[in-house]
């Protein structure tokens, strides 16, 4: 640490004063990022806490971008209830962002806070135990009167019964140092106390030698209208940043600097995971040359699709808030009915309502992208949690034989080349595409090398205009795609439906023989984008061997993590990181069998072991976690050395 | 010298389709199904613009009948595929096809949504106040004291009024016909199409195998005369054999009565006078219901907003266009970004 703290000379001298204790002797053995044996701090894993009101959010969200923008790598975890404004001051109201960044490539949010910023006594016990041996919290002492210890559920104030004995402490009257601040710009007393965020972003700033500028921008954006407000929260961000300087703060902390991480040249930004899969979905409607028309019911996580697109009128994309999620996929099939192209975006519960309709869209053959965020289920479950426990309705939910292609995100930026290969695969095949992504993909941000539309190869959708010989359900020899005849083509007037049709005349047929035909043709139309889906490749490590840790989705930094870390001890085991959940890569039950033990790690009850299994007739053993959490590295690993013999 | 054009001239045959249909012999359902061949033909629409969406149901079926573009879609849900059709296509002529069953069981969220927003469809709900192709169960219409096989004693739902549902949801276009009046529904369908927004027209069905006759009390020939009042608008509403019965309102009891002129000193000039845009009044025409009442047909509501739904979504695209289109890779490149070399 020290080096990389002296590679980088922006700083005095004097105000390298020694580096945090956190970061030698006691980070040792389980620094944030999972790994061990590294002789210098290389990342940090930082988490902000609060009550739902006190801009917890924004203040981790600032920090990342003011983070990106120094070029470290970093990876986010927003963890906020499902309240919007808990009553104050609960635990149930505690809303929390964790932030991984480093000089490294970063993979996850972190096992494990090293930092651990309280802005009242509700963030810190629902925190505390989370945070490293030997962590700092950083805690707002004005918040801790005695009402509010007792309402967060400590018997005694944490602070004097020896509670956090194991880590080392800072108290600033985080409150009182904000309200002085911000008051004189004639704020109410309410509003200046809002200032605490900023004023805690200011410290914050201050200890990694962050750039502020960022944050100040943000801010006289958002409250343009407002010049006391602007000012009263910049003048708090500043003296948050004035009081690490000028405090001694117990030699406690000091100011860290991080060097950049190395990364492929490019033009950077952060993203989350609902942007890229928004602008994803743009690209492949350009890409097809198609016109996007979003239809969607408001339902947490999945929103912010829904928010972003609804921006977008320039791009040719019409957004539909509709009154419920049967209606948006139903309007959604309308729209490529018509020759858009009909997206629709929710969560568990609604993609549970949307199921008939996706089978009328499998039954007619009309392209339709629908994207899943994935939450905690059933029924409401743990709505800003996330869960990947959608594997099974999104590959078999639906009545009847109604097989469907299926893709799986594994980042926030991901997302962007998902959608793309969403659409691609939905008008190439007319056929509905599901996309997975989940509540810690969508709500996530990390540093993303920004793509030019001029790498992606267009795939130009073309309408069936040729009336000679037209039904409706002429197909591609080799995709069994049908035509795409959109009304108001002259000549090609056709009536379509849910009812089986003829193979040979797309008229309403109940003959068995023919049932049987198209439920086979349908099937072998999916089975064949097999072919058309890049083979499964190994995602670190080699292509057989002792162990296959085997992931999708949102898992794949902390397997990757896990993994290289096991690599690094000398253990014989592999990732793999299955993107198409449907069909399945073609040579990925002949990969699976060239090792001698599989673990499947996923955060639900054992849907993807049960897929593959099923598949082919693998001994895999699980991980399964399903407490709304992500996966930390650290119980990839010890399933890793448990499966291995080497604990 | 300007030649104008003019495009084939369609025939009722040209709007019907190859396929055979399959509906009872006796149903209602063909009576309207002749006669939108007909309307379509006379009203110069052109197939490849014109598309006939439906949920399930016995009605349903109707669009494989047209030869048109159509589209049979899933139990009650018409209204929302048709919204997404009108939204990708707002050119498109788009005709809703549903039932009582399909429209204000179901799917009665959708219809709610449909009329509330105003997309520019023109809905037919045949009204045969029974579930036709289930064999035969109760609807949403049927009324108190219907036996059907699910409710053997008789239905105890108290039933919805379609025209009054539609009003309550705030359509902008209200009419009723009879399946067999071709030359009414033929106004109808036409006036429908030319309505800007959604067009709600209930058309009474006879379902000859699970509910004949139902209607019977309005529709038989003897009592066809007093038992139904066709509205016009600027015209008052007068019925019956004599054409001297007709409407008048009780300032009293602010309700509509029947009333007969001659008697009781009754004037012509007392009948009130149909006006198709006040809502007041379609509120109080869609109340009346046989056997106290004729049955109300007709336009008995149109009052056009200045925009439909579907118009209003574009003009809102159009005006985000004005900045220019956009660009992806700009719009990527927007907000703090940092370079790496
Ligand atoms: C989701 C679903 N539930 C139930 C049905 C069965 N179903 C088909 S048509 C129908 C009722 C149709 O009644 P109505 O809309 O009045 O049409 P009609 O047959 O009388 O014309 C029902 C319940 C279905 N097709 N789909
Ligand atoms: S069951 Fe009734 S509504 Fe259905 S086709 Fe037969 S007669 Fe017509
Ligand atoms: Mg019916």
């Amino acid at each position: 640490m020290l080096n990389a703290v002296a590679r980088k000379s922006r700083r005095t001298r004097r105000e390298i004063l020694r580096p945090m204790n956190l970061q030698t002797d006691a980070r040792k053995g389980a620094p944030g990022d999972g790994s061990v044996n590294k002789s210098e701090l290389d990342s940090v894993v930082v988490r902000f806490a609060g009550d739902s009101g006190d801009g917890v959010q924004l203040l981790g969200a600032q920090f990342s971008q003011e983070t990106a923008l120094a070029g470290n790598s970093l990876a986010t975890f927003p963890d906020f209830p499902a309240e919007i404004r808990a009553p104050t001051g609960t635990t149930y109201g505690v809303s929390a962002f964790q932030i991984n960044f480093g000089s490294r490539l970063i993979k996850t949010a972190g096992d494990q806070p090293d930092v651990l910023v309280a802005l009242n006594p509700a963030a810190l016990m629902v925190n505390y135990k989370g945070l490293r041996k030997g962590g700092l919290v950083i805690l707002d002492s004005g918040a801790f009167k005695e009402k509010d210890i007792k309402r967060a559920g400590f018997a005694i104030d944490p602070r004097l019964d020896g509670t956090l004995k194991e880590f080392r402490v800072l108290e600033i009257d985080i409150s009182a140092q904000a309200l002085e601040v911000a008051k004189p710009f004639g704020v109410s007393q309410k509003e200046a106390l809002r200032t605490k965020n900023l004023w805690t972003l200011g410290l914050v700033s201050w200890m990694y030698d962050r750039e502020m500028v960022s944050t100040m921008d943000y801010v006289t954006r958002k409250f343009a209208a407002e010049d006391t407000v602007r000012d009263a929260n910049i003048a708090a961000l500043k003296a948050g940043h004035a009081y690490g300087e000028t405090h001694e703060l117990a030699g406690d902390i000091a100011p860290v600097s991080m060097p950049s991480v190395k990364a492929e040249p490019g033009t950077y930004r952060l993203v989350s995971g609902a942007e890229s899969l928004a602008w994803g979905l743009v690209a492949g409607a350009q890409l097809a040359s198609l016109e996007l028309v979003l239809a969607s019911y408001p339902i947490t996580p999945s929103s912010p699709i829904l928010h972003i697109l609804a921006k977008l009128k320039q791009f040719g994309i019409t957004t539909f808030q509709a009154e419920d999620e049967i209606a948006a996929c139903c309007a959604a099939i309308g729209a490529s009915y018509g020759g858009k192209l009909g997206v629709t975006a929710s969560s568990g519960p609604g993609i549970a309502l949307k199921t008939e309709a996706i089978g009328l869209a499998i039954s007619t053959e009309l392209p339709l992208v629908i994207v899943n965020t994935q939450r905690g289920g059933p029924s409401t479950g743990l709505p800003t949690k996330t869960e990947q426990s959608d594997l099974y309705i999104a590959v078999w939910g639906r009545n009847a034989d109604a097989p469907i292609p299926v893709i799986a995100s594994s980042s926030p930026g991901d997302c962007f080349d998902v959608a793309i290969e969403a659409v691609r695969l939905a008008t190439k095949y007319m056929t509905p595409v599901m996309i997975l992504s989940d509540g810690y993909i969508a709500n996530a941000a990390e540093p993303w090398l920004i793509p030019s539309m001029k790498d992606y190869k267009p795939f130009k959708v073309e309408f069936h205009t040729k009336t000679e010989d037209f039904h409706p359900f002429i197909r591609d020899p080799f995709t069994l795609a049908r035509v795409w005849a959109v009304p108001g083509t002259p000549g090609l007037m056709h009536r379509i439906g849910g009812i089986e049709k003829d193979y040979n005349s797309g008229n309403i047929s109940y003959d068995p023989a023919n049932h049987q035909k198209m439920t086979d043709t349908r099937a072998a139309k999916i089975d064949n984008i097999a072919n058309d889906i890049p083979e499964q490749t190994v995602a670190l490590g080699e292509a057989k061997g002792k162990l296959a840790v085997v992931g999708w989705g949102s898992t794949f930094g902390p397997i990757n993590r896990a993994v290289s870390n096991m690599r690094d001890q000398g253990l014989d085991v592999s990732h793999i990181h299955i993107r198409h959940i449907w069909p399945l890569p073609r040579n990925l039950g002949q990969l699976l069998k060239s090792y001698e033990k599989v673990l499947i790690a996923e955060m639900n009850n054992g849907q993807m072991v049960t897929l593959l299994k099923s598949q082919y007739l693998v001994d895999a053993k699980s991980l399964l976690k399903v407490s709304g959490q992500p996966l930390k590295i650290e119980e990839v690993s010890s399933a890793i050395r448990s499966l291995l013999g080497s604990n | 010298m300007n030649i104008t054009v003019q495009p084939d001239k369609l025939t009722a045959k040209d709007f019907a389709s190859d396929q055979e249909v399959r509906w009872c012999p006796g149903c209602g359902d063909y009576a309207i199904l002749k006669a939108m061949h007909k309307s379509l033909a006379d009203m110069g629409a052109r197939p490849e613009n014109t598309v006939f969406i439906s949920g399930i149901g016995c009605s349903s079926r109707f669009p494989y009948y047209m030869a048109t573009y159509g589209f049979h879609t899933i139990h009650g849900r018409a209204p929302a595929v048709a919204t997404g059709l009108k939204l990708a296509r707002p050119e498109l002529d788009v005709w809703v096809v549903t039932g009582d069953g399909d429209a204000l069981s179901i799917g009665g969220n959708h219809l709610f949504h449909a009329l509330r927003r105003n997309v520019d469809l023109n809905i037919l709900l045949f009204n045969n106040e029974i579930y036709g192709l289930t064999k035969g169960q109760a609807s949403p219409t049927s009324r108190v004291g219907q036996r059907s096989p699910s409710t053997p004693m008789g239905s105890i739902d108290s039933p919805i009024e379609a025209c009054t549902f539609a009003l309550g949801c705030g359509a902008r276009f209200i009419a009723r016909g009879i399946d067999v009046q071709a030359k009414e529904l033929d106004v109808l369908f036409k006036r429908a199409r030319e309505h800007k927004g959604a067009s709600f027209v209930e058309i009474i069905q006879n379902c000859i195998v699970y509910n004949d006759a139902t209607f019977s009390a309005f529709t038989d020939k003897d009592v066809a005369a007093d038992m139904q009042l066709h509205v016009k608008h600027g015209q008052p509403m007068l019925f019956g054999k004599e054409r001297n019965k007709g409407l008048r309102l009780n300032t009293q009891t602010l309700k509509l009565e029947i009333v007969v002129i001659g008697q009781n000193g009754v004037e012509e000039k007392d009948i009130l006078v149909h006006d198709e845009t006040n809502r007041v009044l379609a509120g109080l025409l869609v109340a009346l219901r046989p056997p106290s009442f004729p049955e109300v047909l007709g336009v008995i509501y149109c009052d056009p907003a200045p925009m439909s739904y579907e118009a209003a979504v574009k003009a809102q695209e159009a005006q985000a266009k004005l900045k220019g289109p956009g660009d992806l890779d700009k719009l990527m490149r927007t907000g703090n970004t940092w370079s790496v070399t």
